[in-house]
């Protein structure tokens, strides 16, 4: 079974901006109860995308900086990178279709 | 073909949960649908203080998974998946959803409550940038920050309460010249130095460039205008209902709440609520597992019955 990748700020360049294949990237805290809730369908995600995008989750609380990079300020919050560079962010707790619809829009071309 | 039930249950928090424990343990033929994940609202509570059994209280999210994990122990089934629409034939009622569409004899409304949102200009664009819903989730990137929070009730004291562990400075922006929230949480928020109120007042304008930086505020007696510097803005005004779909099948109050007897029935036979969605609701964890528990037992005594 897939699981997200756990990355932090020093291997966040080499895990999602280098990467050949789109990423997400799941911000989370473990004080906030929708990443809580988010876990799950991010996991079944990434069993469902495995081998066409890289699932990453990166804890705020420990990586301040690359959280600040990106301006989180709401957590959880959800980036689809393609070539390095954001493609979609989706802000709060969202159901699988939404966040599906993000990943889709990053395979196509 | 539609998947046929004895009873649907709509709706994953604690009224839906309660509802599917009893009427799994009664051997009902019963699926739990809902939208998002399980839970409800209340998991996004730091400590519910007052849910009996819980001396030292117990977290929103902890609470629920144990209402869970008992459900599922009964062998309650769960489907992910938004309801669009309830149609009635003549005893039967088909529920259609994104997950498929489902027959049942019985239905048990528990869709809950959300969020109401400000409505003021800059919310959509500041949402994520400065504005939030959750401040338990959202409080740490406001550290040494000054915020303010929307509303006057439970909900928006206790976000109040919560952020000050982290911001130097939270108003409290209420509408109203007194507050609606508990007696004893009044008493916490007016007593912490670091929360300072402004009663009559509503927010009319959230301002900045990429993030917040103000608020247009307006005295809510004499209308006089006047802008507060905050670098976010936490919105706890209250809830409405999830029954878009339930429109044209069930009597609903005027603000959109089912409308139900004491048995949690509704006036259409076989349709049942509880919980949040429910029209005088306590709005309590405790109301809602009642609720769900006398919809259930009444669910189960309506299809005893011959119809």
């Amino acid at each position: 079974m897939a699981e997200p990748t756990i990355i932090s700020d020093h291997d966040f360049e080499e895990k999602v901006i280098k990467a050949t294949k789109p990423v997400l990237v799941d911000f989370w805290a473990p004080w906030c109860r929708p990443c809580q809730m988010l876990a799950p369908v991010i996991k079944d995600l990434s069993a469902e995308y495995e081998g066409k995008i890289d699932f990453a989750k990166l804890d705020v609380d420990q990586n301040p900086l690359t959280a600040s990079q990106y301006h989180v300020m709401s957590i959880p919050t959800v980036f689809v990178f393609k070539g390095g560079k954001p493609a979609s962010q989706l802000v709060g707790f969202k159901p699988k279709e939404e966040l599906k619809k993000a990943l889709d829009a990053a395979l196509g071309s | 073909m539609a998947e046929k039930y004895d009873v649907i249950i709509i709706g994953g928090g604690p009224a839906g949960l309660s509802a599917g424990i009893y009427a799994a343990r009664a051997r009902l033929a019963c699926k739990l649908i809902e939208k998002a994940a399980l839970g409800g609202l209340i998991v996004n509570a730091e400590k519910v203080e007052n849910y009996p059994g819980f001396a030292d209280g117990v977290s929103g999210l902890e609470l629920t998974e144990l209402m869970q994990s008992q459900a599922q122990k009964f062998g309650l089934d769960t489907v992910i998946g938004e309801v669009q629409g309830l149609t009635l034939n003549d005893s039967l009622k088909t529920i259609t959803t994104s997950a498929g569409d489902y027959d049942t004899r019985a239905v048990i409304v528990a869709s809950g409550s959300e969020h109401n949102k400000l409505g003021v200009p800059g919310e959509e664009k500041f949402t994520g940038r400065g504005v939030s819903f959750c401040a338990t989730c959202d409080g740490y990137f406001f550290q040494d920050k000054t915020v303010a929070v929307v509303g006057g009730g439970n909900a928006a004291l206790a976000e109040a309460l919560n952020l000050t562990k982290f911001a130097s400075k939270v108003f409290v922006v209420h509408r109203r010249g007194e507050l609606r929230a508990t007696k004893i949480v009044q008493e916490r928020a007016l007593a912490n130095p670091k929360i300072e109120f402004r009663f009559n007042t509503a927010v009319s304008a959230i301002e900045g460039g990429d993030f917040v930086k103000s608020l247009k505020l307006e005295d809510t007696e004499n209308g006089k205008a006047s802008t507060l510097k905050v670098d976010g803005l936490f919105v706890a005004i209250g809830f409405k209902p999830n029954t878009e779909f339930l429109k044209n099948t069930v009597p609903l109050d005027g603000a959109g709440y089912v409308i139900t007897d004491e048995k949690m029935a509704t006036p259409v036979p076989g349709i049942f609520a509880a919980g949040d969605v429910r029209s005088s609701s306590i709005r309590q964890v405790i109301g809602a597992a009642g609720d769900g528990a006398v919809a259930a037992i009444y669910a189960e005594r309506y299809l005893s019955e011959p119809h």
